[in-house]
């Protein structure tokens, strides 16, 4: 099959959904109101609320949720063939992760700007609210491992990438200097910096850098995730202006830049599915697809992960409740796009069967790699585009996503390590230096911990997969209570709630079973945390739910 | 609109889908060296020493406009100083 048909079927899936779905649920569950005035016009702060172009807020909100998971997700899921991917990845868009984005965003905007944790615990209650926290605790501190061990295998597998990725900081630095301490007004900035990114990578690709074998003991890999580390520690002490927020808008013009080649690659190539739809001889240490594949894919077709940028500060900027559809459900378009980019690099991108069987020889080979080595194939059929060429363009891409995420990440947990130094009133642990070099030693511990030699991040995927969706699970039924309050329909939130759910305690009981058996016990006792905090989730909604179906008949009675 | 209009426009789209994404944290930053600033010409009439008053007394005025915010962040629900009333 033509991977033209793929392209054309999931996005005309997507633009069905946003269409008809969308309006569906915009018009009769949420029923948005262009009267209401939104939080960003009531607290209009100048700071956090401030009512912004619907156009510029879907900018924004698209390009925090998208990064490299949805490329991660859906690369090592192929694995059991397309079709499963192909068909999680456009229903999961439209019925799962469209009514939860926009509805976080929603719930958010009807509850004065509110984050999702402290809807639950308005919602639900202090429980759950203390549940919420355990979650993304665990998520960040995943997060930043993952990313950092995804980054170390493409600059290892990849050398002609390094160059580029790491003149882009020198690139965001200047145009951040230029901008705040210069006055220069953005346009040619932009233009000059995105042009000698784009050098950057004809550079590298003449000139790759390796690492050398083996230093103090550490293979490349292991280097490159300490100088990640490192770099990351360093780069989240910096102020915002000079190098987060530069970072963030190239990252961002390229995700617009990156998709549009991509897809225009494909109109060019046209080339066909080497991959099987659905693969009848996967590897022997590949799990079963149901339940894996909803852990496997969470970013992309469904994550909680997106609730969190909704809720905490795409919905304090609002400017009218009708753009709710408009930012949320376009924004989880957009993801889904991403997603089945990867789709069809990681099977088209391929001559021959036999090629594409060389990257996916065990659950969790293929991945980045083979998202890299494929796409990069396709993007050659855009004249002046080399094969290495357009495999140095998406490397680079696939790590500037991961590395603005880690930026991100090791600021967000040195904050709650300060935080947690203010509650206990540990004064050395609210400085930023020891609270900075705490969070970094917790990232460097899992990343190591869980493979050894900094290469193990992908066996944690999964783990990090089940506790995006608890977190997608939770805020589905904060959701639901709130609408249940109000007396509307609940089964478009509580269906793919349970779905969630019962995929991610399941996932979790069948990874208990094999990290048992491969006696990985660092990741057993992981997978162990995570399964104790689903089933309390489980229960905690049950309770909840009761609650509020008792109230809503008696104020109806 | 004509295409130079529209030029103008999506320039400043663009510059606010620069500063849009951190101008929470920015301003937030902006304000807590404002609010120091607040407290040094303020200081005087506080009972805390500032050499520099006379050189800030001027400012008052332009502060004013902001006093109000800043003392309730600043957790006093009314202003604290006797000769300068606020709420």
């Amino acid at each position: 099959m033509s991977a033209l048909v793929l392209m054309v079927l999931g996005l005309g899936a997507f633009t069905a959904g946003y269409l008809l779905y969308s309006r569906f649920i915009s018009e009769h569950i949420f029923r948005l109101d262009s009267e209401f005035r939104t939080p960003a016009h009531v607290q209009e702060d100048g700071v956090d609320f401030v009512p912004t172009n619907r156009w510029v807020l879907w900018g924004h909100h698209f390009t925090s949720v998208a990064g490299a998971a949805p490329i991660v997700g859906p690369a090592i899921a192929v694995i059991w063939g397309w079709l499963p991917a192909f068909l999680w990845v456009t229903l999961g868009t439209v019925f799962f992760a469209g009514i939860h984005d926009a509805g976080a965003l929603w719930a958010s905007v009807r509850n004065e700007g509110k984050s999702i944790g402290a809807l639950t615990e308005s919602v639900v209650g202090q429980r759950a609210r203390s549940l919420f926290m355990i979650i993304i605790f665990l998520l960040l501190l995943m997060v930043n491992a993952v990313f950092a061990i995804l980054i170390a295998r493409l600059f290892v597998q990849y050398p002609t990438s390094v160059i580029p990725a790491w003149f882009v900081i020198a690139v965001a630095v200047t145009i951040g200097y230029l901008l705040y301490r210069r006055g220069v007004a953005l346009l040619w900035p932009s233009i000059i910096g995105v042009t000698l990114l784009y050098a950057s990578m004809f550079v590298g690709n003449e000139v790759p850098l390796s690492l050398p074998e083996s230093v103090f003991g550490l293979g490349p890999a292991g280097i490159w995730v300490v100088i990640l580390f490192t770099y990351a520690a360093i780069a989240s002490l910096l102020p915002v202006w000079l190098l987060l927020q530069p970072r963030d808008y190239i990252n961002g013009l390229q995700l617009f830049i990156g998709l549009g080649i991509f897809f225009l690659a494909v109109l060019i190539a046209r080339p066909d599915i080497v991959a099987p739809m659905i693969n009848s001889s996967v590897p022997e240490d590949v799990p079963s697809l149901i339940p894996l594949l909803f852990v496997t894919i969470a970013c992309g077709a469904c994550s909680g992960f997106h609730g969190l940028v909704s809720s905490g500060t795409t919905s304090k900027q609002v400017d009218n409740e009708k753009d709710v559809r408009f930012v949320g459900f376009l924004g989880t378009v957009g993801e889904g796009s991403l997603a089945l980019a990867a789709i069809i690099a990681c099977t088209a991108g391929f001559a021959t069967l036999g090629d594409w069987e060389g990257y996916y020889t065990s659950f969790g080979a293929g991945g980045l790699d083979a998202f890299v080595q494929g796409g990069g194939v396709i993007l050659a059929s855009i004249p002046g585009i080399s094969e290495s060429f357009g495999q140095t363009l998406l490397a680079v891409m696939a790590i500037l996503f991961a590395a603005t995420t880690m930026d991100t990440g090791v600021r967000l947990q040195r904050y709650i390590v300060q935080e947690a130094g203010t509650i206990y009133d540990i004064p050395a642990l609210t400085g930023k230096g020891l609270s900075t070099v705490l969070a970094v030693v917790c990232c460097l511990a899992l990343a190591f911990g869980s493979g050894g030699g900094g290469e193990g991040g992908l066996i944690i995927w999964p783990l990090f997969g089940t506790t995006n969706q608890l977190l997608a699970a939770l805020t589905l039924l904060v959701l639901s209570v709130f609408l249940l309050k109000q007396g509307r329909p609940t089964v478009y939130t509580l269906a793919p709630f349970s779905f969630l759910l019962f995929m991610t305690v399941w996932a979790l009981l069948t990874q208990l079973r094999s990290f048992y058996e491969t006696e990985q016990y660092f990741l057993l006792g992981l997978d162990a945390v995570i399964l104790v905090t689903a089933i309390w989730v489980g229960l905690e909604s049950l309770s909840a739910l009761r609650k509020a179906a008792s109230e809503s008949s008696e104020s109806s009675a | 609109m004509d295409w130079r209009e529209r030029i103008t426009r999506a320039g400043e789209l663009l510059h606010e889908f620069y500063r849009g994404r951190h101008r929470g944290a920015l301003a937030r930053e902006r304000r807590q060296e404002d609010d120091l600033f607040m407290l040094l010409v303020f200081s005087e009439m506080m009972g805390i020493e500032n050499p520099s008053s006379y050189y800030t007394l001027e400012l008052l005025p332009l502060l004013y406009e902001g006093f109000h915010e800043w003392h309730i962040r600043m957790g006093m629900d009314h202003s604290p100083l006797e000769h300068f009333r606020c709420c």
